[in-house]
This record gives C-alpha cells, sequence and structure tokens, in this order.
C-alpha cells in the first residue's frame, strides 16, 4: 500500500511520457497553422500561444475559476520545457555536487518575454510570479515561491503534483511528510523553524495515530531510498514544493484558496479526499462547509426554454440603434467629461488626499453675507442644493426640484443664477418630469462658470487672503468673534462632511 | 428527437435570428469610431491611504454618495465604515454571520446593508438614536447566498443571490416586492442605473440582463463571455453596460444598439475578473482581478493604459467615488486602498 504513491507517481509519468508522443503528432499536424501564426506574429502584434491548442491535462469541461488560470498556465509551462521551443534546462555543476535539471530566473523570464510578445519586463515578472505561486516552477533552494530576473535556479513542478489534480492533501499527509524529512540524514532535508513547529503541532493532534503516521514515514523512506541519488534530489524538490504550495510559509499567500461563492459548484463536492501518499482512510471524514452539495444545479427544465423562447421572441424585431451612432454617443460622453475626471486630467483644486490643507473647504465658511454677492455665491449654493436633492429620497426629489427652480431660476429668483439660454431650455424642459438629474446641465454650466471666473476672483481677493492669515492668529485673539467668524463657524456647521473638492466637481 | 430537443432547437434558432438582427447595425465598431480620439496616455495612480483594520479577507466595499466614506465587509465578520481621507473608522458593525459576501451603502447614508452564505439581506441604521448600529431589519427568503445587495432609497434595496434570482424589497415591511427571475446560474453581481429606472445583473450562467424595476420584467440579454460574469457595472450616461468575468475579460454592450461594442483582453492577463468601476468620465475602465492587480483600460480603444500593483492578494472588490476623485480597491490582503 505505502508502494502506492510511488507507482502512481511513476504511472502518472509514464503517461505523460505515452501521451507526449501522439501530442507531437498533433503539433506536427498543426505545424501549418503554427507557422502561420508565427509569420502574424512578424507582422501584427498577435500572441503565439493563443493559435494553439490547449496541451493542457485539465479537463475542458472544467470550469471552475481556477481550473481555467491553470489550463492556461499549463499551456505555457509545457511549451517551455519544449525541446526545442524552450527554455535550457540543464544540469549545473557546484562545488562537490551537480545540481540536475534547473534553469535561471533569467532565463524564464526572458523566454516569456519572448514567446508571450510581452515588451515589459516587469509584466514578464508579473506572469512568471503568477506561475510560481501556483508551483508550476520553484527555486530550488527557497520555500517562498517567487520569480527573479537574476540567476537563482528554478526546477520544473512534476505533472503528478501540479494543482489541477485538485490535492487538497490532508493533515496526515503533511504529517507523514514532514515525518520522514526528519528520519533522513541530510543537510538539505533539515526542517525549516515553522515546519518545526507545524510538526510538533500535528503531533499533538495526532498523538494517537502517531504510530501510524510515523510507519507510513518510515516506509517512504524505504522506498525513496530505492530511488537513483539525481532522481531523489529532483523528486524531493518537486514534494517541498508541492507542499510550499498547500502549507504555505507563514506570511505568503495560499494560492489554492478558492471563493466561497464558487467553491459550491466544484465538479465533485462529495469528492473524497485522496492521499499524497496512497493512503486509505479509516473511517468516514467530515466535510468542510464549503463543500456541501450544491442546492440547485443549473436549470434547465422545459419551464425556462419556454420562458427563454418567449422572450427571444420578445427580441428580434426590438428597436435597435446603429453602432456608429451610439459609439458616436459614447464618445462625446467621455469628451464632455473628460476634463472633470480625475483619473485623465488632475483636478482643481487640491486632491485630499493628498493635501491636508483645509483651508480650501473653509472657503465655503468663510464668505459674508456681503462678499457672497460680489463672489456669486448664489452659483454655489444652486449647486450645493441640486447635490443636497440628488441624495433625497425618490418621493421628494420632485418637490425639491421645484424649489430650486423657484429659488434659482424663475423669473425673479430671489438668488438668481446666470445660465445661458440653452441650458435654461434644457433644464426647463427637464423639469416637465423632474427626476434627480434634471438640472445636471445647469450644474455643469455652473460648476464651470464658478472655476473659471468667481472662485479664482476669490483665492486673489483679500478676504481669502486674511483668512488665510487669520488661521495663524494666537489663541488669545480669539475671544473678539468678528461676524465673518460667526458666519465661519454657523455654515461649517451644515457643511459638515461635505468637502470643498467635492463641492467644485460637477457630480 | 423529444419535445425537449425541439424546443432547444427553436431555441438557438431563434438566438440565430436575433443575432444576425444585430448584425445589421454593425455599421462600424467603436475602436473604428473612436480612431480619431486623442490617446489617454499612461495612467498612474498612486495609493493615498490604506486602510488597515479588517483581519481576513475583504468581499466587498461601496462607496457612500458624498465620496468621503465609504462600507466594508470582510469575513472576519466585520462591517467597517471608513472616513477614507482620514482613515478613521466610523463604525464597526459585528456581523451575526462571518461569511458576508456583498455590502452597500444607501444613498441618503442613513443605512448600510450587507450579507452572504446565510442567504439574506441585514439592514443596519447607522443613524440609530442613541448612537448605536443595529440590525433594522433581515431580508430573508432567497434559497442561496447574497451575493450583490444595492439600495434605491432607504425604503427599497434591489438584491442578487445564488439561488439565481434577484429581488425588489421593501424594507420597512421586509417583504418582496418584486422577484427577477429569469437566469440560468448563480447571481452574481448588480447595478443600479443612474436614473434608477432599471438595473442589470451578471450571473454564472455567462449573460448579463437588464431589467425594468416597476414593469418588473427582463428587457434585454447580453451573452459574449465564456465563463461567469463576475461583475457588471453601467456606463456612467446609463445607456451601456460594462462586465467582467472568469475568462479574464470585460465586456461593453450597448442598450440601445443591443449588442456588444468592444472586448477588453488581454494574452498575458490570465485571471478573472472580480471586480470593475468606470471612471467618472467613462473613459477608464478599472478591473480588478485574481492576480492580486488592477487594469485600467482605455474604454474607447480597448487598450491598457495602466496596471495598479499593490496588494498583495486576490483584488475583491473596487469603486470610483461618485464625485470621481479617487477610486477604492478592497483585497484578500485585508486592506482597502485609496487611489488616484
Amino acid at each position: 500500500m505505502a508502494e502506492a504513491p510511488q507507482q502512481q507517481q511513476q504511472q502518472q509519468e509514464e503517461e505523460e511520457e505515452e501521451e507526449q508522443p501522439s501530442s507531437v503528432e498533433e503539433t506536427e499536424a498543426d505545424e501549418e497553422s503554427e507557422e502561420e501564426a508565427k509569420e502574424s506574429v512578424h507582422t501584427t502584434p498577435t500572441r503565439p500561444l493563443l493559435s494553439m491548442r490547449s496541451m493542457s491535462t485539465v479537463d475542458p469541461d472544467d470550469d471552475s475559476p481556477n481550473m481555467i488560470v491553470y489550463r492556461k498556465i499549463e499551456d505555457i509551462v509545457t511549451l517551455i520545457q519544449d525541446e526545442e521551443e524552450g527554455v535550457p534546462i540543464r544540469t549545473v555543476k557546484s562545488f562537490m555536487t551537480k545540481i540536475p535539471s534547473v534553469v535561471t530566473g533569467t532565463d524564464i523570464v526572458q523566454w516569456l518575454m519572448k514567446n508571450l510578445a510581452i515588451e515589459d519586463p516587469a509584466e514578464a515578472m508579473h506572469i512568471g510570479s503568477l506561475i510560481a505561486a501556483q508551483g508550476y516552477f520553484f527555486p530550488i533552494s527557497d520555500h517562498v515561491l517567487s520569480l527573479k530576473d537574476d540567476g537563482t535556479f528554478y526546477r520544473f513542478q512534476a505533472p503528478y503534483f501540479w494543482p489541477s489534480n485538485c490535492w487538497e492533501p490532508e493533515n496526515t499527509d503533511y504529517a507523514i511528510y514532514l515525518c520522514k524529512r526528519t528520519m533522513q540524514n541530510k543537510t538539505r532535508l533539515e526542517l525549516a523553524d515553522y515546519e518545526a513547529e507545524n510538526l510538533a503541532r500535528l503531533q499533538r493532534a495526532f498523538a494517537r495515530k502517531w504510530e501510524f503516521i510515523y510507519m507510513q514515514a518510515e516506509a517512504q523512506v524505504k522506498i525513496d531510498r530505492k530511488k537513483d541519488k539525481t532522481e531523489r534530489k529532483i523528486l524531493d524538490s518537486q514534494e517541498r514544493a508541492f507542499w510550499d504550495v498547500h502549507r504555505p510559509v507563514p506570511g505568503c499567500v495560499n494560492t489554492t484558496e478558492m471563493d466561497i461563492r464558487k467553491c459550491r459548484r466544484m465538479k465533485n463536492p462529495l469528492r473524497v479526499k485522496k492521499s499524497v501518499y496512497g493512503l486509505v482512510e479509516e473511517g468516514t471524514q467530515s466535510q468542510s462547509p464549503i463543500h456541501t452539495p450544491s442546492h440547485h444545479c443549473r436549470k434547465g427544465t422545459k419551464e425556462d426554454v419556454e420562458k427563454e423562447i418567449l422572450f427571444l421572441n420578445t427580441q428580434i424585431d426590438r428597436h435597435r440603434m446603429k453602432m456608429s451612432k451610439v459609439a458616436e454617443s459614447l464618445i462625446s460622453y467621455t469628451d464632455q467629461y473628460m476634463d472633470y475626471d480625475q483619473f485623465v486630467t488632475a483636478q482643481e483644486p487640491a486632491n485630499p488626499w493628498t493635501s491636508d490643507d483645509p483651508s480650501l473647504w473653509e472657503l465655503e465658511a468663510s464668505k459674508e453675507p456681503s462678499q457672497q454677492r460680489s463672489f456669486s455665491s448664489e452659483n454655489l449654493r444652486f449647486w450645493l442644493a441640486v447635490q443636497d436633492m440628488k441624495r433625497r429620497p425618490q418621493q421628494d426629489v420632485a418637490q425639491r426640484a421645484e424649489d430650486i427652480w423657484a429659488e434659482f431660476l424663475a423669473e425673479g429668483a430671489p438668488s438668481s443664477i446666470n445660465l445661458d439660454s440653452h441650458s435654461y431650455e434644457r433644464t426647463s424642459q427637464n423639469l416637465k418630469d423632474p427626476g434627480r438629474y434634471s438640472y445636471e446641465d445647469a450644474q455643469d454650466h455652473i460648476y464651470k462658470l464658478m472655476k473659471s471666473d468667481s472662485y479664482t476672483r476669490f483665492l486673489r481677493s483679500n478676504v481669502y487672503q486674511d483668512l488665510l492669515t487669520a488661521k495663524k492668529k494666537p489663541e488669545t485673539e480669539q475671544g473678539r468673534r468678528t461676524s465673518l467668524e460667526k458666519f465661519t463657524r454657523s455654515v461649517g456647521k451644515s457643511l459638515t462632511g461635505k468637502r470643498l473638492t467635492g463641492l467644485m466637481q460637477s457630480s | 428527437m423529444g419535445e425537449m430537443e425541439e424546443l432547444r432547437k427553436e431555441m438557438e434558432n431563434l438566438k440565430d435570428q436575433i443575432t444576425a438582427a444585430r448584425k445589421t447595425f454593425q455599421d462600424s465598431t467603436l475602436q473604428e469610431a473612436a480612431a480619431g480620439v486623442t490617446v489617454v496616455g499612461r495612467v498612474q495612480l498612486k495609493t493615498r491611504k490604506t486602510l488597515r483594520g479588517h483581519l481576513a479577507k475583504i468581499y466587498a466595499m461601496h462607496w457612500g454618495t458624498d465620496s468621503t466614506l465609504c462600507v466594508s465587509a470582510s469575513q472576519d465578520g466585520k462591517l467597517i465604515v471608513w472616513d477614507t481621507i482620514t482613515t478613521n473608522k466610523v463604525n464597526a458593525i459585528p456581523l451575526k454571520s462571518s461569511w458576508v459576501m456583498t455590502c452597500a451603502y444607501a444613498p441618503s447614508g442613513n443605512l448600510v446593508a450587507c450579507g452572504g452564505l446565510d442567504n439574506m439581506c441585514s439592514i443596519y441604521n447607522l443613524k440609530g438614536k442613541d448612537g448605536n448600529v443595529k440590525v433594522m431589519r433581515e431580508l430573508a427568503a432567497h434559497t442561496g447566498y447574497l451575493s450583490c445587495c444595492r439600495f434605491l432609497s432607504d425604503t427599497e434595496i434591489i438584491t442578487s443571490s445564488g439561488d439565481c434570482t434577484c429581488v425588489l424589497w421593501d424594507i420597512e415591511t421586509g417583504t418582496q416586492k418584486t422577484v427577477f427571475a429569469g437566469h440560468q446560474g448563480d447571481a452574481m453581481s448588480l447595478g443600479v442605473s443612474p436614473d434608477f429606472k432599471y438595473f442589470i445583473s451578471g450571473a454564472c450562467d455567462f449573460t448579463a440582463k437588464l431589467w425594468d424595476i416597476r414593469e418588473a420584467e427582463c428587457r434585454q440579454t447580453f451573452g459574449g463571455h465564456e465563463s461567469d460574469i463576475n461583475a457588471i457595472g453601467f456606463f456612467p450616461n446609463g445607456n451601456a453596460v460594462i462586465t467582467g468575468s472568469d475568462d479574464a475579460t470585460c465586456k461593453l454592450y450597448d442598450l440601445r444598439a443591443d449588442q456588444e461594442l468592444l472586448t477588453y483582453q488581454d494574452s498575458s492577463i490570465m485571471c478573472g475578473v472580480t471586480s470593475l468601476a468606470p471612471s467618472k468620465s467613462g473613459r477608464l475602465l478599472l478591473a480588478g482581478h485574481d492576480d492580486f492587480n488592477v487594469n485600467i483600460w482605455d474604454m474607447l480603444k480597448a487598450e491598457r493604459v495602466g496596471v495598479l500593483a499593490g496588494h498583495d492578494n486576490r483584488v475583491s472588490c473596487i469603486g470610483v467615488s461618485s464625485d470621481g476623485m479617487a477610486c477604492c480597491t478592497g483585497s484578500w490582503d485585508s486592506f482597502l486602498k485609496i487611489w488616484n
């Protein structure tokens, strides 16, 4: 029974070898299309790998998100190890020993850049790190699975240990592994601190069946000893890399974690967990909560199809607009608002996440009634009123819209704002069916006005300059509250939470 | 063969007809039309703030409408309301169930909601009289996990669920007003239109659906993705829909053209899209991926113009504030980051 895993692994590798000739034949048949693909690489920036049939062993019907990624990675990993097209994997001589089957990080990065048509080395590093983190290749002298663009040596993982095999190794397997490491008298197999801690913890947890675990570990060691020295080095490192994926170094990301929303749709939710060392568990295992069978499989009942047919019938003759027209509409929208888009054009006034300058949002608070008129504060008040309206519950919006019209826009309005006739017309139309966005156009116009006119005037004004210097006045002088300060406090309170930069941006 | 076979044939036939009908309106492509538009150039955003406090994976975040507060949900069983400028925690709400998958901020700022494996949407009142944040309602009726929720107002909320349906709830009575059924797979994400009349949902049946809230009907369905749609959002003017999928691509669908305009993909992007948000003008699309990065796309030219690399684990959620000034990302590394 203990022989099983090694045999399994050998069998797997033999199977791989058997498969390879046939896949080679397939690629030969595809050579023409491959060459065409390569030609197109020269003329247009297409990526060669896209045109090749997937060589991954992942079942194409397995559509869980991790599997989709594994398939893509396995295509790359298969090609990168190809004798002709791949990286140079060699045995390196070092001191008294030979290091078999390794490749440098730089070689990997170079290969990725060339074969995935990547120009930026950082991007190649990103992809390489992703592949390493999943354990498809690993540094031979480090538990941390990352890629370095230097002479660090890497080795490729055996397909037996690939994550696409859905290993979810139990702690019993991990215990056997750590245990057997302690039995072999080799420096390269010494436990790292965190591994020693893990072993101690497992010994406590499995106190009752430790004898069983110990025996399994001994059996594994016995099998290992029969192997050729070089082969042993390779297999040991691959086994270690496997555990680095499933029992990562503290602080490293566990890449086998799955989104709980997707777990319930795994192909074999009732899967019996298989042992890396071929053990059959005595007694039943308790299922983890994420592996409960799905209560609802994909629908496909007759009723569903009938409903779908009814729906599709309504869609055939639906009104559609031409692509050119909608494209134009989208382009002009982005064009209109790009100037206000912080990620495209840096906005003024300063960004509150970078500047801690509070004077900007005291701007509003500082206006005395007399100053309000000369700096067109009715514009700002209109803008604020519309912002407020947009946040109201749906049933209040219509009333607020009417109020705003009466206050700011109607003939003889008390705080009449200056809108161009076009925006005025638009807004008046919008108000026939008042909604949250009836004033978008007007708000926009007013914002532009404030930005170009009244706000800039204010920044240069004496009032503002005084405000800045007033902040620096010592404590003693604050007893005398000027009307300016009184106004500041009362208006400031009512504006709590609204940052000026928010005020000055159109929404 | 059987009736089922016949029905499926009829369905496929209809789908082909629709595809053909859509084709007749393809007099151009968005890329062609945008050929003359000035390039955006490299977009480099910096991390301005890191919000630390969660102790486990963050699954969701949502901005408040004031553009400074946001709420986040983590599997440490907490909902945290953050002041993103000071990085202070305004509220830290302990949840009954730690398997939370979504959270939402009401437009009024008075309420937040969350839900997950408990199949319920829990509404919390942030502005309670005694200052304590308490559960106001527990909306229970879904038979699958709660994947997403969005408030229409303080009295109405829409949820999407692993039971393949979306539901409009009356918060006050705690009852379902409308059930939107039609998806053939888990509904993973939803977005509400700027005018609050429609919402869109993306599901594990690889389609996105546009729903009329008041008429309680599915108006349009969009396909094309090769795997689950995890994220969905409206283009800022409400006329187009953006989706993100496990097939590692994002797509733009126009509502009036009733078809796909663009696909955002790159063979060096291998990991699925978990979340997305358009920038304020709609020119840029920010997409969070399982490979720990956020990719920034020029939406008109379908070119990648930037990458946000700062998280040490999957980016699970992303949001652009309503004033467009900042983007917030949340990750399995337990941190939220503010970028601009």
